[in-house]
């Protein structure tokens, strides 16, 4: 499928929410989206989270020859799959630019900062070393894939547990995991890329832009560093021109930034390494939240409702103040006469509690049913409409109200109360102002009520 | 939740068809056969060998029963198509036995007749427009399709404008064509969507939800700030309020309501209508 083209009332309005200091989704110029880290069941295997886009990384081994002008060296290979679940555009011939581009940048990224100790790969110099192989995959694109692309890599990296070899002389023995343990790999330091995106030629930038962001931005600068501060590469796409000092200024976020992230995720590597230790359960089923049929979560985003503040106080302040309001009394009966309504029954918690707010249970039912006493009018409880395309989030809490038929007798002697279905029911007190007598409403709808649930 | 998903295992392993009546409601597989209430009778126990023979055979009542998205005929029978909850409304005024359909949640759209949606304009050529609806293929969208649009008088459309039309032919052999004129050439809100406001895209049950008759959601939305809002079937919403920052919110509510209960709704309404 072709990707959704972008409308000019999109792009005009990310650009101007981004002069004004705004992004989509509230976070700060600087804000990443939250980091979520999980591993699998098997070592090597792990799925990053950042906001909506997700990686899957999964590292595997096996012995090979190695190349000839490196003898003593194991082989990294990387791979980067746009799968078509990430995208409509991702099809497998067209995203070659793309792709291209990333793989790109991650082997830089890895491999030429020499994070992996290839020498300790090596089990026989010249005949026998390991070829490390890394696949990533991206499972849902919302921005910024190399990112999510370089944490996964290295997280999969650091999680991965190589077979035990030992050499005696030309014997060579590899341990089986139940034998020995497996071994992690040694690993030197861990690259982190960090993204910049530019708006209005380099005037705005913002970190970790999502989707909509890339799409109206000028150009990109990345940058992977680890967190001792050395920069591992640096590379700037869309062809914007950048001072200096604004550069510097970026490599400075990023030296923030990817010191967070590692804590992150030396965090979530040890939390994985105590649950294995003590037999717990890992893997992915394990961190998938139970009782949630959502796979998506909205994060709670702060918004800053700052200036909304001021508006309100000017329009407030150039308003006319309010009229004023006054009650009108309702005439039950000579001598019996209501203002306001009353205080919320507690008898209400006797009927189904969890019938929606607005269909509040216990009041309405006692003032109807000591009016239509003498009437013989059967009267339900006014639910509201049916509500025909009602989805809740929750497990199985679907509500179906029931709309019993209200039956008016034909007789021209009682007064005819007629009840408008589609109001709030809360209303209904006010509305039923030609009730021939009322009586003391506290014994008999109790009798009533328990009349009518034997009834339902 | 549990509990129908099991009794539709159980179904299928035993693979007798069940009235639709009693499933009202309930979540039903693809592949599920369901009964209409005129066959129940005749397919009760006992099966064919004892249904009665009656005189004027031919005169059973024939009730006209309306399909709706995720069932097909199959027969006599109902057969679920797509996965969801089953769904039956009475008919307003006498005749017909109503309409069942499958409630059931997607985000990719499908093109369907008669539908409002809002498509971008993807490319000008000669004296069409093609519109892009988030559908497999750009519908079709011809120049004079706007209201008092003439060959002299050419509609101001662009590239990259947004149309809020509907649909005259959909279905899965051409390529759908779209209008934004209604039956009696008048535009009826239909037409190129003014500039600002900002588009974002959500799941098609989300959009139901919020078209349905009364929906609380677009009341309370509509007591916090004076806004305009346009929604298309195709998941695609349209806001636009005063200030960036009001329509930020809006978007974000919208996207959020699909996964809030009602009360964590109102919690955030009356916080914000505080502040």
């Amino acid at each position: 499928m072709k990707e959704t083209p972008l409308s000019n009332c999109e792009r005009r309005f990310l650009l101007r929410a981004i002069e004004e200091k705004k992004r989509l989704d509230g976070r700060q110029t600087y804000d990443y989206r939250n980091i979520r880290i999980s591993f699998g069941t098997d070592y090597g295997c792990c799925m990053v989270e950042l906001g909506k886009t997700r990686v899957l990384g999964q590292v595997s081994c096996e012995l090979v020859s190695p190349k000839l002008n490196r003898a003593t060296e194991g082989i990294l290979f990387f791979n980067l799959e746009l799968s078509q679940m990430a995208a409509p555009a991702f099809e497998p011939g067209r995203q070659s630019d793309l792709l291209v581009k990333l793989n790109r940048l991650l082997e830089r990224c890895l491999r030429n900062s020499k994070c992996i100790d290839t020498e300790s790969l090596c089990v026989v110099a010249g005949e026998k070393v390991w070829q490390i192989r890394v696949d990533l995959h991206l499972l849902n694109h919302d921005g910024n894939i190399i990112d999510a692309a370089s944490i996964a890599a290295i997280v999969a990296l650091c999680h991965f547990r190589r077979p035990d070899v030992s050499v005696q002389g030309d014997e060579i023995t590899l341990y089986t995991p139940e034998e020995r343990d497996p071994v992690p790999l040694s690993i030197h330091h861990m690259p982190i890329c960090v993204s910049f995106a530019f708006f209005q030629q380099g005037t705005y930038l913002l970190v970790d832009p999502n989707e909509r962001e890339e799409r109206v931005m000028d150009g990109l600068l990345v940058i992977a560093m680890n967190k001792h501060r050395e920069i591992c590469t640096i590379q700037s796409s869309g062809g914007i021109m950048l001072l200096k000092d604004q550069v510097l200024r970026c490599s400075k976020i990023t030296g923030v930034k990817v010191a967070e992230i590692t804590e992150l995720i030396l965090k979530a590597l040890e939390n994985d390494q105590k649950v294995r230790k003590e037999g717990g359960k890992f893997g992915f089923a394990e961190s998938i939240a139970n009782q949630r049929i959502t796979a998506f979560k909205m994060e709670k985003a702060p918004i800053d409702t700052s200036d909304v503040e001021e508006k309100a106080e000017e329009i407030i302040a150039e308003a006319e103040p309010p009229s004023e309001v006054v009650s009108t009394p309702v005439l039950w009966t000579p001598g019996t006469a209501q203002i306001g309504e009353g205080v919320e029954n507690s008898w209400g918690d006797l009927e189904d509690s969890e019938k929606e707010d607005d269909e509040g249970g216990g009041d309405e039912a006692i003032i109807l049913d000591s009016i239509k006493m003498d009437t013989g009018v059967e009267v339900s409880d006014i639910g509201s409409q049916e509500m025909v395309f009602h989805h809740v989030g929750q497990a199985g809490l679907e509500l179906l109200t029931s709309d019993a038929p209200i039956i008016l007798s034909d007789s021209e002697e009682e007064e005819m109360i007629i009840l408008e279905p589609d109001k709030n029911p809360k209303k209904i007190r006010t509305q039923t102002t030609s009730a021939k007598q009322e009586k003391a409403p506290s014994k008999k709808p109790v009798k009533r009520r328990k009349k009518k649930r034997a009834a339902n | 939740m549990a509990g129908p998903v099991s009794v539709a295992a159980e179904y299928l392993a035993g693979s007798r068809a069940r009235a639709a009546r009693t499933v009202l409601g309930q979540v039903v597989l693809p592949g599920e056969e369901l009964l209409l209430p005129e066959q129940e009778d005749a397919e009760g126990p006992g099966g064919a060998g004892e249904r009665p023979l009656s005189l004027n055979a031919g005169a059973r009542s024939r009730v006209r029963v309306v399909c709706g998205p995720g069932l097909r005929r199959c027969g006599d029978r109902l057969l679920v198509t797509k996965c969801g909850r089953l769904r039956h409304k009475e008919p307003g005024s006498g005749s017909g036995g109503g309409v069942y359909w499958v409630d059931s949640q997607q985000k990719r759209y499908v093109p369907v007749k008669g539908d409002h949606v809002i498509g971008i304009v993807t490319a000008k050529s000669g004296d069409i427009f093609k519109v892009d609806v988030g559908g497999s293929e750009p519908a079709s969208l011809s120049y004079l399709s706007f209201e008092g649009a003439t060959k002299r008088n050419r509609p101001n459309v662009q590239v990259g404008d947004l149309i809020y039309g509907q649909f005259v032919v959909a279905n899965k052999d051409m390529e759908p064509e779209m209008v934004c004129i209604d039956s009696c050439g008048r535009a009826n809100g239909m037409g190129v969507i003014g500039q600002d406001g900002l588009l974002f895209k959500v799941t098609l049950g989300l959009i139901r939800k919020l078209l349905a008759p009364d929906c609380e959601i677009i009341q309370e939305v509509g007591k916090l700030y004076p806004l305009e809002i346009v929604f298309g079937m195709n998941g695609r919403i349209w806001v636009k309020a005063k200030t960036i920052q009001q329509t930020l919110i809006l978007a974000n509510i919208l996207e959020a309501c699909e996964h809030m209960t009602s009360d964590q709704r109102k919690q955030i309404f009356s916080r914000l209508a505080e502040s």
